[in-house]
This record gives structure tokens, sequence and C-alpha cells, in this order.
């Protein structure tokens, strides 16, 4: 018991801290690195508010992915929505007392999990059934997709088979929060969840789940199409530049 | 290389996504760049000793001054939404020219050199774990697997609308041409074409008395069709405007009868222009090989043009690529210009410039002297999906079309998947308009005569109008492949030069 609770208190600090880190860093790395040319898909907005609103059909709508393939589509969108329902639900175990407007999608975010399930199934059957995504599949892909459906399914399970005890659990997570360890609930779908949660948020940074900070950062998304009327030039460019002048004269 | 007979793909009604073949267009890529062709842009003469070590550290530069670079190699998620979007997958049913796995060839390095656990199981020597999590080693195979495919895209663009991340395959394929230039092995034709712009100020090579001659020549055409003395300058200093023009419109056809038209359009505008030898050329094949320093190089010429000839303005002619360059990275790379006219935008495009003169209503068209054809248009990929016209989104799909409206008497469009930011390429894009890439041009041309093909079939489409220099080389050498014609090909602005009626001019 007290050999679970301590494993998986540091499993949890661990993936936090390399989630934290590990992503922070990338984000770091892609502010840091300058778009030396200006590279948007036409047609792009003119403004960066245009730019904004651009951004917000391909993260809440996603607007390219929707023109591209509907099945796609559809499943990629059920499954990341019902996850971000299911996400916000779990903010219950953090907080307390728990924000009036968690609890009131809490019943939306129990069945959500089923909905993320049926995103992944289908998006798993096309990866397999379907001759060009079976390409270009990496066996990384398949595992992700598992990951998640673990997760998924250990997480609905507690939720509509075998209860585990909230109480405990909740005093758990506050008391890994504030370093004052309470025993874990040992029911082994909750250890699932929890190791496939865990294991999520450490590959998250050298992994392909980087797509969720990259959209923001891809200039064929988030440039303004101003080219002729503003110069842009990447700090590299305006050194290479100075360096010319200096040798000239 | 071409091969001796070009298995030509049958045209179907719609793009279907075919049976993947893999493994089919695997071959030798085209013509690799000799000693000659390389050092004058400042790569090595050829494979350097220690070059897997180099093509990885020039990848480590590229990843940190271009962070589309690294965010494109980060986020692909393997959706599968680009698979079927690229011309040549649909040409030639090779996997590997799927956009994703056109990627995957650099990713593969990517995540083996600048990847942690990339780093790691390289480090362990464990196959597995490379496997497991899609990287590979820099050896000789892939070398040649991205000389072959990185020279089967036309950095067209098409997968990066489609892409949920906006990646955009002609960045890493413009990035892999890079490093393999830095390395040694570049491909003859755009260096070769990079060199004679370096040393003579234009693709072809034609110097100074030979494009003087030429532009003589069309004056003397056009004198001989319409009565009318119209001038096509060659540096004339303090004029309004300099052309800069993609060097195929001096001699080919149907290039050349768009030059005329811009000479007419310039003309009855009343404003004063001029060509220039020093930067005789439109075309910034810098771009396709994906190299700042060359594409810069070129650019400056225009710049260096601009202030010698002390001109007010610059317009470009009819290049999708060339108009890339000039819209989106001109500025950045010959800027600022502020010693050009403030009043207009640096540059222009001609149909933008003859745009303008239509709503002024200052061209007087006979539109009745086109009535020989119905035409659809060709959006070129770089103008469609890397720039625009005007001052409104999409100006780029809009102007063209009422220019050849208001030339032409019939128009149709083709289908709506296939034009516009849509838009399939001509097939010869991004540096493959070379006789030694044949095979996989004619391939890369199937989804557009399909979509040519309907609309000759539900309308009596009779001719494709194109903006690009490009385009229309390819389309005559493609169209006969697919049973056209090649002259059913023709510039936008050979249309306006045949329906506009010049001040003075004998009616016929
Ligand atoms: S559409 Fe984008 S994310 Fe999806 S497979 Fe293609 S490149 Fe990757
Ligand atoms: S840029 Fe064009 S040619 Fe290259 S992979 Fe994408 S669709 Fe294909």
């Amino acid at each position: 018991m007290w050999f679970l609770t301590g494993f998986f208190a540091l499993f949890f600090y661990l993936a936090v801290i390399i989630f934290v880190a590990g992503v922070g860093f990338k984000i770091y790395q892609y502010i840091r690195t300058p778009a030396p040319l200006k590279i948007p898909t036409m047609p792009a907005p003119l403004t960066r508010t245009g730019v904004g609103v651009r951004l917000f059909s391909e993260v809440v709508l996603f607007k390219s992915l929707f023109r591209a393939n509907k099945w796609i589509w559809l499943f990629g969108w059920i499954f990341h929505f019902a996850l971000l329902l299911v996400l916000l639900r779990h903010l219950r175990y953090f907080i307390d007392p728990v924000w009036w407007w968690v609890a009131l999608i809490q019943p939306f975010g129990k069945y959500a999990a089923f909905a993320m399930i049926l995103g992944l199934v289908g998006l798993l059957v096309r990866r397999i059934t379907v001759e060009r995504i079976r390409y270009i599949s990496n066996p990384s892909d398949y595992l992700m997709l598992a990951l998640l459906l673990i997760i998924g399914i250990s997480g609905a399970m507690m939720t509509f088979v075998a209860h585990t005890d909230i109480m405990q659990f909740k005093a758990f997570v506050r008391g890994m929060m504030t370093f004052s360890w309470q025993p874990i609930p040992t029911d082994p779908a909750l250890l699932l969840h929890l190791a496939a949660v865990f294991l999520l948020m450490i590959v998250f940074p050298y992994s392909k789940l980087l797509h969720a900070p990259g959209i923001f950062f891809s200039p064929s998304r988030n440039q303004v199409d101003n080219p002729r009327e503003k110069r842009h030039l990447a700090p590299w460019a305006a050194e290479m530049e100075k360096a010319e002048r200096s040798s000239d004269s | 290389m071409a091969k001796a007979k070009i298995e030509v793909p049958e045209l179907k009604e719609y793009s279907v996504m075919p049976v993947l073949q893999p493994g089919v267009m695997k071959g030798v890529g085209p013509y690799v760049s000799a000693a000659e062709f390389q050092e004058p842009l400042g790569f090595p003469g050829e494979l350097v000793d220690n070059w897997e070590e180099k093509a990885v550290d020039k990848l480590g530069d590229l990843l940190n001054r271009y962070r589309g670079l690294r965010v494109f190699l980060d986020s692909c998620v393997r959706c599968g939404a680009c698979t079927d979007k690229c011309h040549y997958l649909l040409g030639t049913s090779d996997p590997k020219n799927m956009p994703v796995a056109r990627q995957d060839l650099l990713r593969q390095v990517y995540r083996r050199y600048y990847t942690l656990p990339g780093k790691f199981f390289g480090k362990m020597g464990w196959e597995w774990g490379k496997k497991l999590i899609g990287a590979r080693e820099m050896d000789k195979e892939v070398l040649d697997d991205w000389y072959n495919y990185f020279h089967q895209c036309s950095q067209c663009r098409r997968c990066s609308v489609f892409c949920p991340y906006g990646i955009d395959t002609a960045e890493i394929s413009m990035a892999a041409r890079n490093i393999m230039d830095t390395v040694g092995k570049g491909q003859k034709y755009c260096n070769q074409i990079i060199g004679k712009v370096f040393k003579i100020g234009n693709n072809l090579g034609l110097p100074e008395p030979a494009l003087l001659d030429t532009l003589e020549g069309l004056e003397e055409d056009i004198e001989d069709e319409t009565g009318v003395k119209v001038e096509l300058p060659l540096d004339r200093k303090d004029v309004d405007i300099l052309l800069i023009t993609p060097s195929a419109d001096f001699f080919a056809e149907p290039h050349v009868d768009g030059l005329m038209g811009y000479a007419k359009v310039f003309h009855e505008a009343g404003v004063s222009w001029t060509i220039s030898s020093y930067a005789s050329e439109g075309a910034n094949f810098g771009m396709f090989i994906g190299s700042y320093e060359n594409m810069r190089e070129i650019s400056l010429r225009i710049r260096k043009a601009a202030i010698d000839l002390n001109v007010k303005r610059i317009v470009f002619g009819e290049c999708g690529h060339a108009w890339r360059v000039a819209y989106s990275f001109l500025n950045t790379l010959a800027g600022p210009f502020d010693f050009l006219d403030p009043n207009y935008p640096v540059p222009q495009h001609i149909c933008e410039f003859t745009y303008n003169l239509l709503q002024e209503d200052k061209l007087k068209f006979d539109k009745s002297r086109n009535d020989d054809m119905v035409l659809t248009f060709h959006d070129s990929c770089n103008v469609a999906r890397a720039t625009r016209m005007g001052d409104m989104p999409g100006g780029q799909f809009m102007i063209p079309r009422e220019v050849i409206k208001a030339a032409c008497n019939h128009y149709y469009d083709m289908e709506d998947e296939t034009i516009h930011d849509q838009t399939f390429c001509c097939g010869g894009g991004g540096g493959l308009l070379t006789d030694d890439l044949m095979d996989i041009r004619v391939k890369g041309a199937l989804p557009r005569m399909q979509s040519l093909k309907n609309v000759v079939e539900d309308h009596q489409v009779t001719h494709l109008a194109a903006i690009c220099a490009i385009c229309k080389s390819q389309f005559t050498k493609v169209l006969p492949y697919y049973g056209f014609k090649m002259d059913q090909i023709v510039s936008v602005h050979q249309l306006v030069s045949n329906a506009l009626i010049l001040t003075g001019q004998d009616e016929d």
C-alpha cells in the first residue's frame, strides 16, 4: 500500500516535471527560432485579428482537416472535444471546493468518455484499414492510440462499472499537491489509468503530441499577409546584411 | 533518368486514389550537378568525404534558422489528410509521393539526431527503439531516397492547404535540397541555371545583344499586325516602370505572345517602361533549392537594376514562382524599396496593372477577336497558394479571371476542387522542368489533365490560359501525351494582346 502510494506519487512528480519542462523548452525553442520568410498558405488574413480568427477556426473547428477528409475530421474532432470535456471534468479532483462550472459539466464529462473512445476507435480502424494511412503509420502511432484507449476505457470503467473510492482518491491527489501524502486507492483500473496518463505526459514533449503547441507556431497558419507593406526580416538575415555592408565599405 | 517509354496514366472522370505501388518511382533522380555548376553557388563540387555528418549539421543549422521546418518536423500526427492530395502520388501511385511520406524521409533523420529518444536509441544502437519512434541513421540509402523523391515534389503547397497544422512539404523539400547541395549533391538543372543568372543575367544565358535583337523583332511584329509602333525598350533610364519577366517570355511560345501583351498594355496606359539586361530574369531558382543566400543574390540584381535605371515602379510579368519570390520575399531579400514611388505597391503583377486599367476604363477591347477560343484558367500553384494580387485575400484568383473575361467572350472554370487554392500543379514546377524528369512530369500532370478533359467535354473548352512560364512550357510538352494539342495553352496577356484595340490602330 505505502509502496504503491510512494511509487505513484513519485511517478506523478516525474511526469509533471518532464511534461512541463519538456513542453516549456519546445515552446521556448519555437519562440526563439525566427521564420525568415513570409510563407502563410494563401489566401491568408491581412491583419493580426484575422490571423486570430484563422487559428481559432483551425484549433476549434479543424477547418483544414474538414476540407481534406470528412471521416478523419469527424473522428478527430469527436475525440479531441470529448477529451477536452473529460479533462475539464477531472479538475474536480484537484480543486476544493469544486468550481460551479466544473460541477455543471460533470454529467456531460462523464459520458464524453464514450465519445472519446468512439473517436479513438474510428481513428484506429482507419489507420488499420485505409491502405495509405496504414503505409505511413509508425509503431508509435499505434501505441499512442492504444495508450489513449487504455486511458479512456479504464476511466469509463471506474465511472460506470467498478467505482473507485473517489473521496480517498481526491485526498491522494490533494496530498500530492501539498506534499502530505495520503494512501492511494488500489483498484487495478485506477492504477492502470494513472500509469497510462503519466506515460502519456512523459512522451508528450518527444513525440507528435507536440502538434498541440506546434499549430500556434506554424508560419503557414499564423503569419499575416503583408509582405509588400511591411519588411519582414529575421535577426540572422539582418546580421548577414550588416556584415555585408561593413565589408563593402 | 527519363525512361525510354513513358507510361501515360489513363484519364478518368475524377482524381481517384490509386492502389499503392511501393517503389514504382524509385530511381536515381535527375542529373547530378557537376563541379562547374556547384562552385559558383558556393557548394562543394562533389559529395564531400564526411557527408553524413555534414548533412546532419546542416539540418541542425536550418532548424535553428527556420521555425517552420522545426514545427513541421515535430507536429505531423500522420493523420493521413494529405495522403491523397499530391498530384505526383495520384499520377504515380508510389507511396513515397504521399506528402507525409515524403516529409518522413527527412523527419526520420530529424528524429534520430535532434530528439532525445532518437539520440538515446542511436547511442545505444537499439534498432527496435529507432523503429518505434520512426528514426533512421543518415546513410547512403537515405540520401538516394532524398535525391530521388525530393525531386518528385514541385513545391506546390497543395498538401499544406489540407494539413490541420499547415505542414508545408515544399519547405521540407527546399530544406532537403539545400542540405544535399551543401554536401555536394546538387541538381544539375537548377544549379546550372542559377549560374547563368549570375554570369549573364537570365536563366537562358541570353546576352544583351540577343535580347535587343529579340525585342526589336517583337516591335516589328506588333507594327506589322496593328500598324502602331509599340516599343519594347531595353536598359532605358529614367522611365516609370522596370519590367521583370521570366526570360522564357523572350522567345518561347506562348510566352512571347504574353510579352507583346504587356507591351501593348503599357503603351495604352501611356507609361514609360523598360526591361533590364542585367536583371533580365523574373524566375528565381534559388527558391527551388531552398537557398536563402542564392535567392537573395538573384533578387539583389533586381534592386540594382531599379537603382541604376532610376525607375519609379517594378512590375512582374507572368510567372508563378517568380511572383512568389517577388510578392512574398523581395521586400525581405532586397528591400527596403523606399527609393521607389510610394504610391504603388512594390512589386506589382502585370495582371494587377492591367486590372487597374480595366477598372479605370482605360482599355478598349474587341472580344470577338478571341472568339475562336473557349477558355478556362489554370491557377498556378505559387500564385494561388503563396501570393496575393490586389488588396483583398483571394485577389490572385479573381484578378486574372477578370482580365481574361475582359478580353474573351467564352470562359468556364474547371471544377471547384481543382481551382483556386485547391488547384493542381501543372506537374513541372519546383525545378522539375527538365527533360531528364519527363516521366514524373507527364504523370504529375494527370489530375490537371482530368479536370481539363471535363471542361472540354462539358463546355467545349478549347484553350487553357495560364500566368506562369513554367506551366506554359510544361503544358506545351505534356498536353500531347494526354491527347490534346500543344498549342492549347495560352498566356493571359496573349488574350489581352489579341483583343486590345490600340489607339490609332487600323480597323480591319
Ligand atoms: S495532413 Fe499534416 S499532420 Fe496529417 S499526415 Fe499529412 S502532414 Fe501529417
Ligand atoms: S508540395 Fe505539392 S508536390 Fe510537394 S508533396 Fe506537397 S502536394 Fe506534392
